[in-house]
């Protein structure tokens, strides 16, 4: 089964106070698909006064936003879940086309993921209480959650409708209103949200403006009238982004890139079993969505005495990918998502094998034919070489993957560390000591144990080290927007007695 | 001897945006999603500190890596050059479609000891 591209109109507007409204300078830029280099259609390229028209909407519905009672939010936040539900269709086949990514993981795993998001924040908002300590006799502490009120999104292309339903739920559930800005990449899917949604909320409670970070983004990210930056992207636009927010003490949460081990200890092979084949499934996964995710699994470390046999399972497995068309359902690895990252990934197949890296399989861009020769296909690529080499220490945010050996639990946890990122990483063992104490080992927010690659809600995600701080995709996530008002309430009749 | 060069492509584009946005310099961004290209700032707006090392000035701008990223570079000669495309940072020369991109090579036997001597 094969879909094809959708249509689209010419050229579409930002979403600010509840209307569609062009950009005040009269500014588009063109939107292509990477499936074949097409164009899709225009989008705003916004400038600092559309950025401030926002600011402003979101201001004037913050207070109104601020006081609506948690079951009334959170019946909205259903209510979007369940319009994204009924398109999902529509929503996966834009997805795939914006973005380059195979349709049956925009049909199986972004959509039906963003849905799931934005219930599960509706029911946290439901389900918490706030707290009251009785200090003493006379005295109560009582904690009450207020939203911090207007919060800027910045959110990166490689999972556009998935990143806006981690950042905005989390915001809105709790009162806040939001501006918020997709990737100039792909501005498709949320434009298209807010055409399904653009009666759902009061005016000016979401917000979304497209442009260029130079033009948009910074004038968001450093506006004194937000109160709050939320960023997922790149790690020096992060330190900016925390700059800017620092001239006004706003809070930031940040989630930057990574560079991922995947370590498989030996007991792995013990068996040629279905957990065998669910690791080398696991080593493999360097490949899905491209590689272009944060935690992509892009070093595979392999405890050596099992490595030439362990490699020749991945290798192969890793040939067996199919790559064709991104709309034809049977599609395993996509289009990247742009030229620029296109021309990136061909660029660190030189730095590696300038640096003595071996090409285990790939190495090169993928050609396909008719239409798709304009699209920007790469081979899922197996780099072999050491830690200390630039390929193994860089995101290359492609499907590529570089692979070591290590020696024992300490070489593991030593090579496992060697990064400046700690977003993600996998451990694969049969062992019951290792499955606990190599995860407490590695310095890294998620430990994916005997699997990798899932994002379900509720389960706390995000980085340590130079991959950003804050945790998405769980409850805790809540306070990151909130302030907490603490009211100290004396029921003592009787005064202190000083004056 | 230098350690950064720029082609005359991306010197121009440097020109223009110097035109229009005065004092800049370029930081090597980390090798990270949308990373991993030279990013041009205003000067003044990225704070740098001595974790910022100056690999050299191309055009009249400062050339800065980060310390940690640095070590894994330093055997590397760079040359800033410009291309199509869009990035999606908050680099200057993006509204204009562009991007910039580095081109390294291994040091030779002679830079090498020029630049890290032993």
């Amino acid at each position: 089964m094969s879909y094809s591209k959708p249509v689209f109109k010419d050229k579409y507007s930002n979403f600010i106070n509840g209307k569609f409204v062009p950009p005040v300078g009269g500014d588009y830029f063109e939107n292509t698909s990477p499936v074949d280099g097409s164009v899709i259609a225009k989008y705003p390229r916004s400038q600092k006064e559309d950025v401030e028209n926002a600011v402003e909407a979101a201001n004037a519905a913050k207070d109104a936003w601020g006081n609506t009672s948690a079951a009334e939010r959170a019946r909205l936040l259903n209510k979007v879940a369940d319009i994204i539900e009924a398109n999902l269709e529509e929503f996966a086949v834009v997805e795939t086309c914006d973005n380059g990514k195979p349709i049956r993981e925009t049909l199986n795993a972004d959509i039906p993921l963003a849905v799931d998001h934005w219930r599960y924040f509706a029911a946290c908002i439901r389900a918490e209480e706030g707290s009251a300590t009785e200090l003493d006799q006379h005295t109560l502490s009582m904690n009450i959650k207020e939203p911090l009120g207007v919060v800027g999104q910045i959110i990166p292309w490689n999972f556009p409708l998935l990143m806006l339903s981690w950042k905005l739920p989390p915001a809105l559930a709790t009162g806040n209103c939001v501006v918020l800005k997709p990737a100039e990449q792909t501005p498709s899917s949320a434009t298209l949200l807010m055409e399904k949604i653009a009666d759902v909320f009061p005016p000016g409670v979401l917000n979304v403006v497209h442009g260029f970070g130079p033009e948009a983004g910074k004038p968001l990210a450093s506006s004194s009238k937000i109160d709050k930056v939320a960023f997922t992207g790149e790690t020096t636009t992060g330190q900016l982004i925390m700059q800017y927010a620092s001239k006004n003490l706003n809070p930031v949460t940040m989630e930057l890139g990574g560079k991922s081990p995947n370590v498989f200890f030996n007991s792995v092979m013990d068996e040629d079993d279905a957990f065998l084949d669910k690791a080398i499934e696991g080593a493999v996964l360097f490949a899905f969505n491209q590689g272009e995710v944060c935690t992509c699994p892009s070093r595979i470390l392999v405890q050596e005495d099992i490595y030439d046999a362990f490699m020749e399972r991945v290798v192969a497995r890793t040939k067996a990918i199919v790559q064709t068309s991104p709309y034809d359902i049977n599609s395993m690895v996509g289009a990247q998502a742009s030229n620029d990252q296109y021309e990136k990934i061909q660029a660190y197949f030189k730095i590696g094998k300038e640096e003595g890296a071996k090409v285990l399989t790939g190495g090169e861009a993928a050609k396909l034919e008719g239409d798709l020769a304009n699209g920007y296909y790469i081979q899922p690529t197996i780099l072999e070489g050491h830690n200390k080499m630039r390929v193994f220490q860089e995101e290359i945010f492609g499907p590529v993957v570089c692979v070591t050996k290590f020696k024992d639990e300490a070489e593991a946890i030593e090579i496992a560390n060697d990064t400046m990122y700690g977003l993600g990483a996998g451990v694969w063992t049969r062992d019951a000591h290792q499955l606990y104490q190599i995860p407490r080992a590695i310095k890294a927010g998620r430990v994916w144990v005997n699997c990798y690659h899932a994002y379900p809600a509720h389960a706390p995600f995000g980085g340590y080290k130079k991959s950003g701080f804050g945790r998405e995709n769980h409850l805790m996530m809540m306070n990151h927007y909130r302030q907490t008002k603490n009211m100290l309430i004396s029921y003592d009749k009787n005064k202190l007695g000083f004056f | 001897m230098k350690r950064v060069e720029i082609t005359e492509k991306a010197a121009e584009i440097v020109r223009q945006l110097q035109a229009k946005h005065g004092d800049l310099i370029f930081h090597q961004s980390g090798g990270c999603c949308d990373g991993s290209a030279p990013m041009i700032f205003e000067k003044g707006d990225m704070y740098l500190d001595e974790s910022d090392i100056l690999l050299g000035e191309v055009e009249g701008v400062n050339f800065y890596m980060n310390q940690d990223q640095f070590e894994y570079w330093k055997h590397t000669h760079l040359t800033v050059n410009v291309t199509e495309g869009r990035g999606a940072s908050f680099s200057l020369e993006i509204p204009l479609g562009l991007r910039f991109l580095i081109h390294s090579r291994l040091l030779t036997e002679e830079e090498a000891s020029f630049f890290n001597p032993k």
